[in-house]
């Protein structure tokens, strides 16, 4: 799916990303806790978050996220927003809960970046 | 690289791991190498600033094989380093949880992206944690060089 019909399913707007409305969103992860984030994620994954903070643009980076969703509302700071811009990793704000943004993303074929189950990861 | 963390400075929290994964990059690291090197990077310099009474450093150094991280602070030391190791046991301040850190998983995240992992802890005198991480997408990228050489 591309960013913008990613955006239109989920009722959300682009904060950063109309210059690629042909990225490919196909695969993402659901996580507050950055650590989960880190520890679970595989490349090229989506995130979905409710975190606005600037550390979630700096695991982002770390990680070669496509993109961020910001869900619930949630409006991240300029600061973030400019971050963004100059990582080129776009973002997309929706006032909807993650449980709704990842339904609907899944319905529209969107699936876990998880290539291993979690229980081979970090012991759990 | 070498850089001072300070104690309690959460707005700065992962900008020289930020940092780092992009110089590693800039460097002719391969992707993969600086992704898990900056994960570990990460994952240890929240725990400076979190956990550390005085902040402490975060190195980096780049060798033909290998990325090593090395973070080390002066305490307060861990008590129970096979309980901290532990998934999802934590002790981190509220202030830090409600920021999203905390989980109780950050050594263990930095354990399973290294290919080396070390800690000595001593109370009141500090913590050390060496990683070691296998620059494995060079030597693919090494070995196809040299096959086509040959």
């Amino acid at each position: 799916m591309k960013l913008h019909e990613l955006a239109a399913v989920i009722g959300g707007s682009i904060l950063v990303g109309e210059d690629q409305p042909d990225l490919v969103i196909d695969r993402a992860f659901a996580a507050d806790l950055l650590s989960d984030v880190l520890a679970l994620t595989e490349e090229q994954t989506t995130l979905v978050t409710s975190m606005i903070n600037p550390q979630v643009m700096r695991v982002a980076e770390i990680l070669n996220v496509t993109a961020v969703i910001f869900v619930g509302g949630k409006i991240p700071p300029p600061s973030l927003v400019e971050y963004a811009v100059k990582l080129s990793i776009p973002l997309v704000a929706t006032n909807k809960t993650t449980f709704e943004t990842c339904g609907l993303m899944y319905a529209h074929g969107i699936r876990s970046c998880l290539s291993r189950p979690v229980s081979d990861m970090g012991g759990r | 690289m070498k850089y001072a963390i300070r104690a309690g400075d959460i707005d700065h929290g992962g900008s020289a791991s930020a940092r780092i994964k992009s110089e590693l990059t800039e460097a002719g690291v391969d992707a993969t190498t600086a992704r898990r090197a900056g994960i570990v990077s990460f994952e240890g310099e929240m725990n400076l600033i979190v956990y550390s009474d005085d902040g402490g450093t975060l190195s980096v150094i780049v060798e033909p094989d290998a990325v090593i991280v090395e973070l080390e602070d002066t305490g307060p030391g861990i008590e129970d380093i096979d309980l901290a190791m532990t998934p999802g046991y934590s002790t981190a301040p509220v202030w830090a949880t409600d920021l999203g850190f905390g989980a109780g998983m950050g050594l263990v995240n930095m354990k399973q992206h290294s290919d080396g992992f070390e800690i000595q802890s001593q109370i009141g005198v500090g913590t050390k944690v060496t990683c070691r991480i296998e620059r494995k997408g060079d030597w693919k990228r090494r070995r196809g060089r040299d096959h086509e050489t040959t």
